[in-house]
């Protein structure tokens, strides 16, 4: 027990040197310096720590990343964009291109009539102050790590009244190299009053060495705007991803976030929607699907302050292999919040004797007048279903494969962008039909 | 909505009714905790050398732990250096049966409603009454030796059946298991020991009733009970404690050990003394339960109708090491004003076609918090593992909170789990329904109450069932809002 507390301080104390000879960013240095207190009193969190009982994450990271700095930026990036460009859609919508964490406007697509959007180190001071105002460092030693590292970062604003239709892409390529294994990339987006916007994310690794992304997107959502936010983790064996997103919802305002892991080392996603205000809505969708020796943890937070509001929570996993799931979600209904409905639910299918799953369904009610329920499911396939098909004429892994669908098929519909969902439902199609 | 309030408020601020005390003469340990008292403890109880250094052993681990903060739940902090961890009423001579023991004893109980004297009971239930520190008297011994079931006093069962004592004791809940076991394991003072030998149906309930008299004094029992092959029991558990300004602390060890093909029932209706209106007082009721089921198609099952105690820390378990063991956990836990309750279950799967049901009913009033706080275990050679666990969450009172952590980890894929929880309030309507056919909102609200711990309350016996739909009715009297 000592000894793995005294590692992770070892890992802290790792990271914390990597600042000596960094270059100063004057604009943030109350966020770097209180995150660099953070870090050195607690440390990186071990499996001692209840929120990552299940998800030894710290313990990877020094195991598998021999360079904690940052690597310089990707020198043929072009090419790579190009290479893609059919892929992805690119063509459709606005596309922002991030080089290893490093906004790159020459590679991206925008218009700055419809939207802005501005490097972090270039913000004006107020704009800079709101940086780490939504995502606090103290919420997670990870998001202490990132504003202690990040060397940019960009901030998009959504002008007021805004809807823009076609959906906006934010791609970062991450590559490492001689000089670093850990991205921090930071994203802070402010949609306006009644403005609407729908953000697909995405990570495209080059090659397959093991890198650490460790990225914080902080969402501040005006009042009566709509947001969509689709996540694809589709990565490599060797990758290891934290993702710290939260997002403050204000009066009549909604944000669906999506989220699909299908492929990566070890994968960690802290997923927290305030609900600040009255009548706001927040919707949380997952699905995960893994095999090999994957670790996929989704840690999701509710808050509701207010009354009236309402939240839908449905994750989905599938797990072959050695595969390992961690799902906790949690509901908190604050005193005021009366009249607040929040639902959710967490289902998995296990199909091997190996895979684990790990569920915490959580719940805190404060107030009496609410709606809440929570259920989650783990088993396997029907047995029925497959003899109903297989007594069609269906082959035994077609059956499976049918169902599996089917089953990831409630997920994917949430997907409201039609050439976004093709996309995902093809691949998604293509692992189930494959080796499970 | 007001009247609405009004009535909640009427129905849950009901006295509490047991919160009288007696002076009795007691003998009794000195305050604080050192070796030397558990060495006074242990020659006070004429024990054997090896229970003395288990109990050391125990005490030594229990210096190097930190009290568990884990729980959501907040008291100030427990001086245990100012706690007495011995007192019994000091009888004359050593009773042989119930007939001889202190007739002022005798009489607490029967305030109490619970008769000691068999003759006048119509239904057959053995009870071990155990007050403050020991027990002070068991009934039907007879009749139940004649069957070759061992029911007795622990204190007893260490002189008279040291072999069985020393193959189970600890073999459940092990000396080191937990703060509060292990402070359980060093000063244990009696409980109640149980045996059921090989292909016996215990004829009657088998019942131990704690009382808490003397103030600043801790209660520590264990018991133990041990069903070998074919055999069934069903036991049963009540308490209840003097009205204090202080809080005492009551930490027990509970072990059962199912053999094969057994069956053992285990019902708890808990009542300490849950401190008044506003807060002040009450029992800290930390409670180690565990029963493993050791041997196949084994089946143990826990029922707790929790109503009192100002901070509960109890989660009965079951280890279901045999292969098609069963383990059941059914629970009401109401709060009310300003009690706390951290509660739920632990259900290790370890053998094959194993199942377990989880059904925990909270009903939370006036200020207090609820949390129901379970484990669903799934090892890998589990299979065919198979469980089910519902949790409702009933808030009456906007000042109340109601919490659910439940932790599902599942290591194998031919288990089946599922897992449920809703929160939710007795609506306006359905207190306007019975309004409207005649059912003043009162009683409207123990109908919906009752009603809805129905599944739990249909699991105990017959006459604990009644006892349980009143503490419930009493608990929330005055909560109605």
């Amino acid at each position: 027990m000592t000894v793995s507390i005294k590692k992770d301080h070892k890992l802290a104390d790792a990271f914390l040197s990597v600042t000596e000879g960094m270059q100063d960013l004057t604009l943030y240095s109350n966020l770097k310096k209180s995150a660099k207190d953070i870090l050195a009193d607690s440390g990186m969190p071990t499996l001692k720590n209840e929120e990552y009982k299940y998800t030894a994450i710290s313990k990877r990271i020094s195991d598998q990343i021999t360079h904690l700095g940052t690597p310089s930026s990707i020198s043929d990036l072009q090419h790579e964009v190009h290479a893609r460009e059919n892929l992805f859609q690119l063509e459709e919508g606005y596309t922002l291109v991030c080089n290893n964490g490093i906004f790159d406007e020459r590679l991206s697509k925008i218009d700055p009539q419809v939207f802005q959007v501005e490097s972090l180190k270039e913000l004006k001071e107020e704009k800079a102050a709101q940086i780490g105002a939504v995502e606090k460092n103290e919420s997670d030693p990870f998001t202490a790590l990132n504003s202690l590292l990040f060397l940019d970062g960009l901030r998009i604003d959504i002008p007021e009244g805004k809807i823009i239709e076609k959906p906006l892409m934010l791609v970062n390529f991450v590559k490492p190299d001689q000089k670093g294994s850990c991205i921090h990339p930071r994203v802070f987006i402010h949609v306006g009053k009644n403005a609407q916007l729908t953000l697909i994310e995405q990570t495209i690794y080059l090659g397959e060495d093991p890198v650490f992304v460790n990225s914080v997107t902080e969402w501040m959502v005006g009042q009566n705007a709509h947001v969509r936010n689709y996540k694809l983790q589709n990565g490599h064996k060797n990758d290891l991803v934290v993702s710290n997103t939260r997002s403050e919802i204000h009066q009549d305002a909604s944000f669906t976030s999506i989220v699909l892991s299908l492929e990566g080392g070890m994968i960690r996603n802290n997923l927290s929607l305030d609900l600040k205000a009255s009548k706001c809505e927040g919707n949380m969708y997952g699905l995960y699907l893994l095999n090999g020796k994957t670790h996929v943890d989704n840690h999701t937070n509710v808050d509701h302050t207010k009354p009236h509001s309402e939240s839908n929570e449905l994750y989905k996993g599938i797990l072959a292999d050695q595969s390992r799931g961690v799902f906790n979600g949690k509901i908190f209904v604050r005193q005021d919040a009366q009249k607040t409905n929040a639902f959710q639910q967490n289902n998995n299918i296990l199909l091997s004797e190996d895979a684990t799953i790990n569920t915490k369904p959580q719940l805190e009610i404060w107030a009496d007048d609410v709606k809440c329920s929570h259920g989650c499911t783990t088993g396997q396939l029907d047995e029925e279903a497959l003899f109903y098909l297989r007594a069609r004429g269906i082959g035994k892994d077609a059956a499976k494969a049918f169902l599996l669908h089917a089953f990831a098929g409630e997920v994917l519909d949430q997907l409201k962008d039609e050439g976004f969902k093709e996309y995902c439902e093809k691949v998604v199609h293509a692992r189930l039909g494959g080796n499970y | 909505m007001s009247k609405d309030n009004e009535i909640l408020e009427e129905f849950t601020s009901k006295e509490y009714e047991h919160g009288w005390s007696v002076d009795y003469e007691a003998d009794e340990a000195p305050i604080g905790l050192t070796e030397d008292t558990i060495r006074w403890i242990s020659s006070k109880k004429e024990e054997p050398k090896w229970l003395l250094d288990w109990r050391l052993k125990a005490f030594r681990h229990w210096e190097t732990m930190e009290e568990p903060s884990w729980p959501n739940v907040s008291y100030p902090k427990i001086d245990y250096q100012a706690l007495r961890y011995y007192s019994a009423p000091k009888q004359k001579s050593k009773p042989s049966n119930i007939n001889e023991v202190d007739p002022e004893l005798l009489k607490i109980y029967d305030r109490l409603g619970i008769s000691l004297n068999e003759q006048k009971r119509l239904q057959g239930i053995a009870v071990d009454a155990v007050l403050d520190s020991v027990s002070v008297g068991t009934t039907f011994k007879d009749t139940l030796s004649k069957l070759g079931v061992i029911f007795c006093s622990f204190s007893e069962a260490v002189k008279e059946h040291p072999d069985l004592v020393k193959k189970y004791l600890g073999s459940v809940v092990p000396s080191t298991d937990n703060y509060f076991a292990a402070l359980n394991s060093a000063v244990f003072s009696d409980g109640s020991f149980c045996y059921i030998p090989k292909g016996v149906r215990c004829p009657m309930e088998l019942s131990t009733y704690f009382r808490i008299n003397a103030a600043n004094t801790g209660q520590f029992e264990r018991t133990l009970i041990i069903a070998e092959d074919k055999s069934y029991v069903s036991y049963l558990e009540g308490c209840t404690a003097p009205q204090r300004d202080e809080n005492q602390l009551h930490a027990a060890v509970v072990e059962i050990y199912a053999a094969e093909n057994a069956q053992v029932k285990y019902s708890t209706v808990q009542n300490w003394y849950p401190g008044d209106k506003n807060g002040k007082g009450g029992i800290y009721n930390f409670v180690t339960k565990r029963g493993i089921c050791a041997g196949n198609h084994s089946k143990i099952s826990w029922t707790q109708v929790e109503t009192g105690s100002a901070v509960t820390w109890k989660y009965p378990s079951c280890i279901l090491k045999g292969d098609n063991s069963v383990g059941e956990f059914y629970s009401v836990a109401v709060t009310n004003n300003y009690q706390q309750a951290d509660t739920g279950t632990k259900m290790i799967h370890i053998g094959k076609n194993t199942r377990s049901r989880i059904v925990s009913k909270g009903i939370s009033a006036g200020k207090s918090q609820n949390s129901y706080r379970g484990q669903v275990q799934v090892m890998k050679r589990a299979t065919n593992a198979r469980n089910f666990s519902q949790c409702d969450s009933l808030l009456m009172g906007d000042r109340c909170g109601a919490h659910t952590f439940p932790y599902i980890d599942i290591h194998n894929s031919s288990a089946k789990v599922e897992h449920e929880a809703t929160t939710s309030k007795i609506g306006e309507d359905q207190i306007f329904y019975c309004n409207q056919r005649g059912i003043n909102s009162e009683d409207a609200v123990a109908l919906i109450v009752n009603g809805y711990a129905k599944e739990v309350l249909n699991q105990l016996p017959m006459e604990f069932a009644v006892e349980a739909q009143k503490l419930l009715a009493l608990t929330l009297e005055g909560s109605v809002g």
